[in-house]
């Protein structure tokens, strides 16, 4: 309890941050009620094609006749399912193999910065397509995709972390008293890593719903669910007479992301005082 | 000191032979995952998809050998850059890569450039007025681009600049029928080039700014600058020669890393735009369901990020005095 | 004596921070002649650095400023200067070496490019005069090879020898007063004296005047003509060599001299001073000193001292300074 009022009051001195969550919380609210609040099928035709927004409906009706708001609320859940999902999916993996090669050391840890080197040598975008193309989109492949690419990064940061941690005194006490590996691994040293890994994949949830985007926006999002890229790239035929169609979900991505953005500093701010400079 | 650079080189080059020969099979095992082998596939285009004809293929194809055997027969044809034909065009897989290559890299290149130099640019003058209004404009504008998709970007310049106010292509790499030559061509597709490097720049512009503000801020704390005052210098020259010397370091390391995140958002960016490159051959083949193009694409551009790597190796050599001589 | 190349008065330097302002440095005075070497000694904390940083308006502002007081060189108020026209001073006609000369050359740059620099603004020579020169001002401080070592960087030369880069740099223009700030403390002990022997036999050959900003009481008898001691900021005692290590008034003086071990190892003279500087937002209200000080009575701990001559020429800051003399 107490530490959750430390966590908040350092928070709260970034005025960004705490904008950034109030601005989640909006997105997440629309996204978690706003199919059921507002239940139109995004995929029905509910009207004339290209009515403008604050017409007949609150955000008109794209080139099928549409709705653009149901489209949003309903797309708003998969971008914020699939960021989520991916990052968490890529910080359980990039945790327990950045552990394992802190914690070990020696041939495991070779291995593993070989692997993260050579992920980096790979153009992270054109590999989700490749996976995505050879698997076929789904909600599942294209989660997995993204944490795929993802994972590396996090692996550096738990091992460094684990590295930084492993020849501490707590823990060559633990060793002394007989503890077996996992449990120094996963109950000693882990809550102590854990802060600056939950920044970085909060950050990347941001990313992850960068990435979703993009590949959606090629044509290889969920067929069967509607998202704010797929919008985006139906939207694009027909730039030239109705341009807000690709603008309205632009403009929800990039206030999500921001907002995350936000929320990633700020608890940068509370959970890593030490690493905060300016 | 050149037999040291050279020697530099030359191990840098030896790290890239393992890295390529991790790609290839790499690339082997992502074909193998694939569900149906190029045998269905290009049976199943020319119509007569009988057993028969797809187990003939196949022998054609060396895939009703031992994995370890098409394993080395793949990774010998990678190595001499055979990369297996596009099944729908008909065409060899890399003739195509090559022929796309060139329009990717002037776009990279540019983009690249536009985002270094103009990201260091801001980036000093905003470390410069730490704390003041430009600083906190500064910081504000570079936290939006970090939000916004590149592909959602490129159609907004092109619903402004292209629509609106028609002062810029919207797309294409030069005027179609104009037959320019030399100069004129080469106007013609930096005209059209704008918009695209804009586009997939202005995202590294904000890193770029804000990496290189809180190098630059780093640096000021350094002995060296105050020595560089009591020299008599004035506070622009310490900015653009000794602070900005050092603050690139990071920099530059930081965009070695972010040439295969780069060439990634040029996909996107030459979609939008019908910029005649790799991306856009991305687009085509996922439209084709082309396997074999897609994963030769993903070779090419890898060890194109794999030189890109050596190329930024060099330049921070080149940067700092102190890394040849470790 | 001739009018001083530098005379400081009542110079004061202030620094704003999130807990209120603290006096780094309060209406200090001294001179510096022609050819004379000034010790300005203290521990870390007194201001004595803050001090040589103020006299080029070196103090990164904000925080800092210079809050009251002159800086005459040679007759010109630098206070009173433009920042272009102060540029002209700094490193022509005062010049600066620091602590750690590792830290104080910039690792991308050649020494002859970081030399060059000062004699191509200040002296506008062309790039062939810069090299000769550079070589020149080089094998003037003694390093050998200064060809070769023109070119190279400084993670290519020995402590001692970047410290003579610097000196080299410093001397580039022929400084009326060379600032040297703690300049053997981050030295081996083999080259310290080297270097203090380098800046000494300079002095001698140029005629300049030396500020020779330090906390080794030890390296003061063998460079050094006259003796600042400062202590919270303030200056507590003022004499020559020879009558401050002969006959130390104030007690912070006698203290130091007993921390440097440099009187004999009898009676109650030697001694530690106990405790540190304090804090610059717990000031005690009256002598800053009493607080450590073994001989303070009540007067003391209310009222701060001022400076008073205990002769011509020797200020001391303690109510008991008069009585205490030789023995």
């Amino acid at each position: 309890m107490r530490r959750l009022a430390t966590f908040w009051l350092r928070y709260r001195r970034n005025r960004g941050a705490v904008a950034g969550a109030l601005a989640l919380a909006v997105i997440l609210a629309l996204a978690l009620l706003g199919p059921i609040l507002y239940p139109t099928d995004p995929f029905d035709m509910v009207g004339r094609p290209f009515s403008l927004p604050f017409d007949r409906f609150p955000l008109g009706t794209d080139v099928a006749g549409r709705d653009i708001l149901a489209g949003i609320l309903n797309g708003g859940r998969v971008s914020l399912l699939i960021g989520v999902l991916a990052s968490l999916s890529a910080t359980i993996i990039g945790v327990a193999l950045g552990a394992v090669a802190g914690y070990y050391g020696g041939r495991i840890d070779d291995l593993l910065m070989r692997t993260t080197e050579f992920f980096l040598c790979i153009p992270s975008f054109v590999l989700a397509v490749v996976l995505v193309a050879i698997f076929q989109p789904s909600v599942v492949t294209v989660t997995v995709a993204i944490a795929v690419v993802s994972w590396p990064s996090v692996a550096r940061l738990a091992r460094g972390e684990f590295i930084a941690h492993r020849d501490r005194e707590y823990v060559q006490g633990c060793r002394a008293i007989g503890m077996p590996d996992w449990e120094i691994i996963l109950l000693q040293i882990m809550p102590n890593a854990l802060p600056p890994i939950i920044v970085v994949s909060s950050l990347m949830v941001a990313t992850a719903i960068l990435t979703e985007s993009g590949l959606s926006f090629l044509g290889l999002g969920d067929p069967n669910l509607v998202s704010w890229g797929y919008m985006i790239g139906v939207a694009r035929t027909v730039l030239r007479t109705a341009w807000w169609m690709a603008a309205i979900p632009g403009v929800m991505i990039l206030l999500t992301v921001l907002a995350i953005n936000l929320v990633g500093e700020g608890l940068n701010d509370a959970l890593n005082p030490r690493l905060r400079k300016r | 000191m050149k037999k040291a650079t050279f020697q530099f080189v030359l191990r840098r080059l030896l790290q890239v032979v393992p890295v390529v020969l991790a790609i290839a099979a790499f690339n082997f095992l992502l074909l193998r995952m694939a569900p149906g082998d190029a045998a269905d596939i290009l049976a199943g285009q020319m119509g007569h998809a009988t057993v028969e004809f797809t187990e003939q293929l196949r022998r054609e194809f060396g895939l009703d050998r031992p994995l370890y055997q098409q394993f080395f027969i793949y990774m010998g044809k990678l190595l001499t850059l055979d990369l297996g034909m596009s099944h729908l065009q008909q065409t060899p897989v890399v003739d195509l890569i090559v022929d796309r290559l060139p329009a990717t890299l002037i776009l990279m290149v540019s983009a690249i450039l536009l985002a270094v130099i103009v990201g260091i640019c801001i980036g000093i003058a905003a470390a410069r007025r730490q704390g003041r209004l430009a600083d906190n404009l500064i910081s504000v504008a570079a936290l939006l681009v970090y939000a916004t998709p590149a592909f959602w970007l490129g159609l907004m310049l092109i619903v402004l600049f292209s629509i609106k106010l028609d002062i810029l292509p919207s797309g294409g790499m030069m005027q179609i029928g104009a037959g320019h030559e030399g100069l004129a061509h080469v106007l013609d597709v930096t005209w059209h080039l704008i918009l695209p490097a804009t586009t997939l720049g202005l995202f590294y512009v904000a890193i770029y700014t804000r990496l290189m503000r809180a190098s630059m801020l780093e640096v000021y704390g350094l002995d060296f600058i105050v020595t560089a005052r009591a020299k008599g210098l004035s506070e622009g020259v310490i900015a653009w020669t000794h602070a900005m010397r050092n603050a690139l370091l990071p920099v530059v390391t930081l965009a070695g890393v972010q040439i295969g995140h780069l060439l990634g958002g040029s996909v996107l960016v030459e979609t939008v735009f019908g910029w005649p490159g790799l991306g856009r051959l991305v687009f085509d083949a996922l439209l084709q369901r082309d396997l074999n193009l897609l994963l030769g694409i993903l070779f090419i551009s890898s060890v194109v990020v794999v030189i890109a790597n050596l190329v930024v190796d060099l330049v921070y050599g080149l940067l700092d005095p102190r890394i040849v001589h470790r | 004596m001739s009018a001083p190349v530098l005379d400081v008065r009542s110079l004061s330097v202030e620094f704003e921070s999130t807990l209120g302002t603290i006096h780094a440095v309060r209406d200090l005075s001294f001179s510096i002649g022609e050819g004379e070497t000034l010790a300005l000694v203290g521990e870390s904390g007194s201001g004595k650095s803050t001090a040589a940083m103020a006299l080029l308006r070196l103090i990164p502002n904000p925080p800092g400023r210079i809050s009251s007081g002159a800086v005459l060189l040679a007759g010109r108020d630098l206070t009173a200067l433009s920042e272009a026209d102060l540029r002209g001073v700094r490193g022509r006609e005062m010049a600066m070496i620091f602590q750690d000369p590792m830290m104080a050359l910039n690792p991308v740059y050649t020494i002859e490019r970081q030399i060059g620099e000062v004699l191509r603004l200040h002296l506008g020579l062309s790039k062939s005069e810069i090299l000769a020169e550079v070589v020149e001002l080089l094998r003037l401080v003694g390093v050998p090879a200064p060809e070769e070592r023109a070119r190279q960087y400084p993670h290519n030369l020995s402590g001692g020898m970047r410290q003579r880069v610097m000196i080299a740099m410093a001397l580039a223009c022929r400084p009326r007063l060379l600032i040297a700030d703690e300049p053997t403390t981050a030295l081996d002990v083999t080259v310290q004296a080297q270097v203090l022997d380098l800046i000494h036999g300079l002095k001698e050959k140029f005629g300049m005047a030396v500020l020779l900003i330090t906390h080794d009481l030890g390296i003061v008898a063998e460079t050094a003509n006259r003796v600042v001691v400062m202590y919270a900021g303030r200056k507590v005692e003022e004499g020559t060599v020879g009558e401050i290590f002969a006959d130390p008034r104030h007690p912070y003086t006698r203290g130091l001299l007993g921390a440097a071990k440099w009187e004999e190892a009898d009676g109650d003279l030697l001694r530690e001073i106990p405790g540190t500087v304090p804090s610059p937002f717990e000031m005690p209200s009256g002598c800053s000193f009493a607080p450590r000080c073994a001989e303070a009575i009540p007067l003391c701990r209310s009222a701060m001292p001022e400076l008073k001559d205990v002769a011509p020429g020797r200020p001391v800051r303690c109510f008991l300074a008069e009585g205490r003399g030789h023995g």
